[in-house]
């Protein structure tokens, strides 16, 4: 097996007297899709802002392709080539599809926009996802649907040739047929070699997709397993503090 | 699953591939324009249309209305409007706005009189000239450090400089006072034209702008390896501002003198504005700082999270208002010959309709500056027109009123009837 691209060592963050997580060890590995559940408060949010650079970690060790690094500010993560896309999803929808992939990082040449090849990328890129539901890449984001923004956001990932790629809730707030969708799209993120972390309240999603579940509880990581040796109910047990991962191995 | 996804498939082109809305014939364009229309995307083609109605409404109600005389009157009545309309487009744009533009284009102007007129300071016009802009600079970088940087909403810091700038300007120019404009240049600018051969100048250059823009664009879009919108619209455009600049021009080259001596040629307002257009929009269009100004009026986190500078953007935006605004305010005081004490003051709301009329956005994020334009020309051919039907000033105001009332209602019920919201976007 391959080693973990990020790996967490016993990270703790507190917000004054309030310790969100309690030391909390996590590995994500390229190409595979690695789940993280929990129940509302548990510190998957915290956990998240940690390794995108927004909240720093109090203590602990990050290491990135086996090297320690520091994550200090977004800038550095981005740097790294750790990617997040946001829950609310973080698109312009007065900017058309191409506009809103660029955005931030727009291809300049002359001091004004290339639009050509900046059109060319995306295209590809979204070709290269097997994207099929978009008609053109110059429509507007507001005329597009839930799933149809998810993906935008997730291919703008890909077009930054993120490494890591951290999707809070993807699914959520999107009917079954665009689930659907954006669960295979994840799953091809990760055949690309993409190390995919993706948290999710939605168990069948996370047993469709996932090759490894880690389950939070209040800010201790209590279970870090294979999906294919657990079941949905373990986990729920786990996620709800009614099981322990020892009792069940045992 | 994959059933679920082949019913997605694209209608048009070959499927896996996805389509740029540039490709496909002349066809194809107009039925893809038509579609945007019909989405809610009208642009300024309802203050198109309303314009064409007004001047076809005024032209047979009046025989004074269609003559080359008029015409150039409309152009520079116009200007200041069209002007101010295109500085407030960049807050408007982000969602903001700036009822102070009136007033700082008075304190600007209040200034530039006190400094230049030769009973006052009797400093070079072109050095006050440059202080004056200069202050609209500087009154920009304050409005924009209250709005983006202390988070104050516009509204709130821009209706208090409105009031206060009132002030600031009774002080500079004292009680009562009124200082003509002595410059036989600034006087010029609204009361001289072109030559005739200038015009037609003018016109080729537009022509060629258009075309070599255009061309260099479709180069780059090959080389990139994407298509192109088909040439027959090209061709079209240029055909369309050949003949309508062409009649624009012609009527202006005209002789619309009344007395002995000869007038003749486009007003030299004309020209300027026209550049001021052209550079706003290249910069809103092709560069950075016009993208992000678009991205931060639709949604500023996620402009945020991509690393867009959101203060910086809003301060440019303000400190640009605030400049062209004083350019507007140059523009009134050569049609007025003057200054006073409350130049500029009763101006801002009309720019602000101008804008809405053309149908950019208050919301943010939508709107060009082209739009601002034409929606500013829509109100001032009602105020040209119902002023030669000699109706009393009272009907003018009410007209426009509903005109703007119009305008949004148009674009509010474009939107509902193509299953959009009436909020936002």
């Amino acid at each position: 097996m391959d080693a973990p691209i990020i790996e967490l060592t016993d990270v703790k963050k507190s917000f004054g007297p309030v310790s969100v997580l309690k030391g909390v060890s996590l590995k994500v590995y390229p190409g595979k899709i690695t789940a993280l559940v929990g129940d509302n408060g548990a510190g998957k949010s915290t956990l998240i802002k940690g390794l995108a650079g927004v909240q720093p970690y109090d203590e602990g060790e990050v290491k990135f392709q086996g090297v320690p690094v520091a994550l200090h500010n977004p800038r550095e993560a981005a740097h790294l080539g750790i990617e997040v896309v946001y829950q609310d999803l973080a698109l312009c929808d007065n900017l058309d599809i191409v506009q809103n992939m660029f955005l931030g990082r727009e291809d300049i040449e002359l001091g004004t926009f290339d639009e050509g090849k900046m059109e060319r990328a995306a295209s590809e890129t979204l070709q290269s996802l097997s994207v099929r539901t978009v008609k053109s890449v110059r429509q507007k984001v507001s005329s597009l649907s839930g799933g149809q923004r998810q993906t935008v956001a997730i291919a703008r990932s890909v077009l930054k040739s993120a490494k890591v790629v951290i999707l809070d809730e993807p699914t959520a707030a999107l009917g079954v047929a665009q689930t659907e969708q954006v669960l295979a799209l994840v799953k091809r993120l990760a055949e690309r070699g993409v190390g995919v972390l993706m948290i999710s309240h939605n168990l069948v999603d996370v047993f469709q997709v996932a090759d490894y579940i880690n389950v939070l509880y209040l800010g201790q990581m209590v279970a870090s397993v294979e999906t294919s040796r657990t079941t949905s109910d373990d986990v729920v047990g786990y996620i709800t503090g009614s099981k322990t991962y020892i009792e069940v191995s045992a | 699953m994959t059933a679920i996804i082949s019913q997605d498939l694209p209608t048009a082109g070959p499927p896996g591939v996805i389509g740029s809305g540039q490709d496909g014939g002349l066809r194809e364009q107009v039925t893809g324009y038509i579609q945007r229309v019909r989405s809610g995307e009208m642009g300024a083609l309802p203050a198109v249309a309303g314009f064409v109605v007004l001047c076809v409404l005024f032209t047979t109600l009046s025989p004074y209305f269609f003559t080359e005389r008029n015409f150039a009157n409309l152009m520079t009545q116009a200007a200041t409007l069209v002007m101010l309309a295109m500085a407030l487009v960049f807050v408007i744009l982000l969602g903001e706005i700036d009822l102070s533009a009136g007033v700082t284009s008075g304190v600007a102007m209040s200034l530039f009189v006190v400094l230049s007129n030769p009973g006052g300071l009797a400093m070079n016009w072109v050095l006050a000239l440059l202080i004056s802009l200069a202050t609209g600079v500087v009154i920009g970088l304050f409005i924009g450090f209250f709005v983006a940087r202390v988070g104050i909403p516009s509204f709130v810091v821009t209706l208090g400089l409105f009031l206060g700038f009132q002030g600031l300007q009774l002080i500079i120019i004292g009680d009562g006072g009124l200082y003509r404009i002595q410059q036989p240049e600034i006087i010029a600018i609204q009361n001289s034209n072109l030559p005739v051969w200038g015009g037609w100048v003018m016109l080729a250059l537009i022509l060629t702008i258009t075309l070599v823009t255009t061309l260099l664009d479709r180069r780059r879009r090959s080389r990139a390896g994407v298509a192109s919108r088909t040439i027959a619209l090209l061709w079209i455009r240029l055909a369309i501002i050949a003949v309508l600049g062409g009649v624009v021009v012609g009527l202006l080259s005209q002789n619309r003198g009344t007395g002995f001596l000869a007038v003749s040629g486009v007003p030299i307002v004309v020209p300027i504005t026209l550049l001021v257009l052209w550079i706003g929009t290249f910069v809103l269009d092709r560069t950075k700082f016009g993208r992000y100004l678009y991205a931060v009026g639709g949604n500023p986190e996620a402009a945020r999270r991509s690393g867009i500078k959101v203060v910086g953007i809003k301060w440019a935006a303000f400190v640009v208002c605030s400049t062209l605004a004083v350019i507007s305010g140059v523009f009134s005081a050569s049609k007025v010959g003057s200054v006073d004490a409350a130049f500029g003051r009763d101006i801002v709301l009309s720019g602000v309709a101008a804008a809405v009329v053309g149908g950019v956005s208050l919301f943010g994020g939508r709107g060009r500056l082209i739009h601002a334009a034409v929606g500013a020309l829509v109100i001032a051919v009602i105020t040209n027109g119902l002023g030669l039907l000699n109706l009393p000033g009272g009907v003018n105001f009410l007209v426009t009123g509903g005109v703007l009332i119009l305008a949004a209602t148009v674009d509010a019920v474009s939107r509902v009837r193509a299953g959009g919201s009436i909020l936002r976007s």
